[in-house]
């Protein structure tokens, strides 16, 4: 990893720098027109969220039942990301909302499901801050409880009411609109991978300085 | 952190919200006062798929949609790069510090 | 010892401390009525109560009280560290997380038994007509957010800052659970019973439960271990 890491961030960072190209090239859509645009970056950052939210409670799980220190490193690293992409995700999606169905927020499945997600993260990391010794391992616990809800919150809400579009709309999208998605889909699932073993790097690094301290004391 | 590191960042922002705002206004001016019927279009259409076409209707009011594009994607970028400066930053700190403290228990040996 | 009898060992335990000193109960049950009052103030109009807010106050009630009864019951195995005596005890874990759930259950039913009467009294709410579907409801509810919350209570013990973390964790993960009692409880509450409404709600909510206790029978050991 740490000798594909360079080639694969430069293939990451020529693939942000052509995104917004490819993206205006796109055609616009018949509803929707210019606004519709905030679908390429929108709906994979929110795709790329779920995937980090999935690896944080697989980490979890893994943690909780072997101990294994590094699956527990992964799983705060990809909370901090699934912490991220969300807001960026719950920000991006009123901005189109408001064009396209006139109001900033719905309490749709989607809508709802993703909030309470970024929530549930977001109730992870202030336990790892604020929990004091052996956190780490009730996080892990919320961690695996957090991913086990999202089914759960997405079919209450999908009873409930809804209004985004259909996750149908990615197999059926237009050649012209599917190439820029999933082309901007892998340039986000590849930032998501690169960050990941960045920010994992640096929870290892802390042990070891820890470690360290703890060494220096004696 | 250091006054470089806030200065770059500023002037990314101050970069990244002056293109935003020139995209925006490079969008034609809408060509009628916006249409009341448009913000309440039915979203059933819009559920099922999206059909794509080569022009923009020209009943849309095209500018605040570009502004609302604009703003959507000058945040994405914002979040982004400043996610990866913090993890570098505190990745930075961290080596650091662990140069001093192994400096300071005397192995040397230690690299990070 | 057989799994059932210590689970109960276990339950009668709490229900006698509380038994004795009631400091929970009565605590959580004035919690309730007051924070059952304060909704009223925001959401009676000129006599009436706005449509749908029975449903939504009497949900709410619950799950605060429920978070403050956690967080006491937990409170005071920790106050006399007689958790880790009974985490040392020769006794399965999952009777012991099963023995706490039971009491809480217990314990918010009494507290229940007190604000659903209230509650369809001060809103005129028809909470009584379809009895067994809000019994259901009520007790499908009940274990669900208890659930979660007596694993989450127990794990917090030795955290710091537990008392503001415990609503924190619990409220996001509960929150199927409140949908689905608040949207349950108002159709049967609204002009028109909507009956099989009522029952999908109160089959997802018996969906969670199952997965819920059995996620949490599972975490709890490897959760707990020092």
């Amino acid at each position: 990893m740490q000798k594909l890491f360079v080639p694969f961030a430069i293939v990451a960072a020529a693939m942000f720098v052509c995104a917004p190209f490819i993206i205006l090239a796109a055609p616009y859509e018949s509803t929707m027109g210019l606004v519709q645009k905030i679908f390429y970056f929108h709906a994979p950052i929110a795709m790329t969220m779920f995937v980090s939210a999935f690896v944080c409670g697989i980490g979890s799980a893994i943690f909780l039942f072997t101990r294994r220190s590094g699956a527990d490193r992964v799983a705060v690293s990809a909370a901090e990301l699934t912490s991220v992409l969300g807001i960026i995700v719950l920000v991006t999606g009123p901005l189109w909302a408001r064009k396209a169905w006139g109001v900033w927020w719905e309490w749709d499945a989607r809508l709802t499901s993703t909030l309470v997600l970024w929530l549930t993260f977001q109730a992870y990391l202030l336990l790892r801050r604020y929990g004091g010794p052996g956190s780490d391992r009730l996080a892990a616990g919320v961690g695996l409880f957090g991913m086990a809800n999202v089914p759960f919150v997405y079919w209450s809400v999908n009873v409930w009411r809804t209004l985004h579009p259909k996750t149908s709309v990615v197999p059926t999208l237009q050649p012209g609109m599917r190439g820029p998605f999933w082309f901007c889909f892998l340039a986000f699932i590849l930032f998501f991978m690169l960050t990941l073993h960045l920010r994992t790097r640096l929870e290892k690094r802390r042990a070891e300085l820890e470690a360290l301290y703890l060494a220096a004391e004696e | 952190m250091t006054w470089k590191t806030t200065a770059a960042r500023i002037l990314f922002l101050m970069i990244v919200i002056g293109g935003a705002a020139a995209a925006s206004a490079q969008q034609p001016p809408p060509p009628r006062p916006s249409d009341p019927t448009a913000p309440t279009q039915p979203p059933s259409a819009a559920q099922e798929g999206f059909v794509p076409v080569d022009q923009l209707p020209k009943a849309q009011d095209t500018m605040p949609a570009a502004r609302l594009v604009a703003i959507a994607y000058a945040f994405v970028w914002v979040m982004l790069f400043g996610y990866v400066m913090s993890i570098w930053r505190r990745l930075s700190t961290v080596e650091r510090e662990m140069q001093s403290v192994s400096r300071r228990i005397g192995t040397g040996g230690r690299t990070p | 010892m057989t799994f059932v009898r210590t689970i109960w060992l276990i339950t009668r335990k709490d229900l006698l401390i509380e038994a004795r000193s009631k400091e929970i109960l009565f605590t959580t049950l004035f919690f309730a009525v007051s924070s059952v009052l304060v909704f009223a103030f925001g959401f009676v109009r000129e006599g009436r109560a706005v449509e749908d807010a029975a449903a939504g106050i009497l949900w709410i009630a619950i799950a605060f009280s429920g978070t403050l009864a956690l967080g006491r019951a937990f409170e005071r195995e920790r106050q006399s560290e007689t958790l880790r005596a009974l985490m040392i005890a020769p006794i399965p874990r999952p009777a012991l997380y099963l023995g706490k759930l039971l009491g809480i259950v217990l314990l918010l039913a009494a507290v229940e038994a007190i604000i659903v009467p209230l509650v369809s009294l001060m809103f005129q709410a028809p909470l009584f007509t379809h009895a067994w579907l809000t019994l259901g409801l009520l007790a499908a509810g009940t274990i669900g957010f208890a659930a979660v919350g007596t694993l989450f209570a127990a794990m917090l013990v030795r955290a710091r800052s537990r008392d503001v973390l415990l609503p924190v964790l619990l409220y996001p993960i509960t929150i199927p659970v409140i949908i689905a009692g608040v949207r349950g409880t108002s159709a049967l509450l609204q002009a028109e019973v909507d009956l099989p409404m009522a029952r999908l709600w109160l089959s997802m909510l018996v969906f969670f439960d199952v997965v819920f206790v059995t996620l949490a029978l599972w975490t709890f050991e490897p959760v707990m271990t020092e």
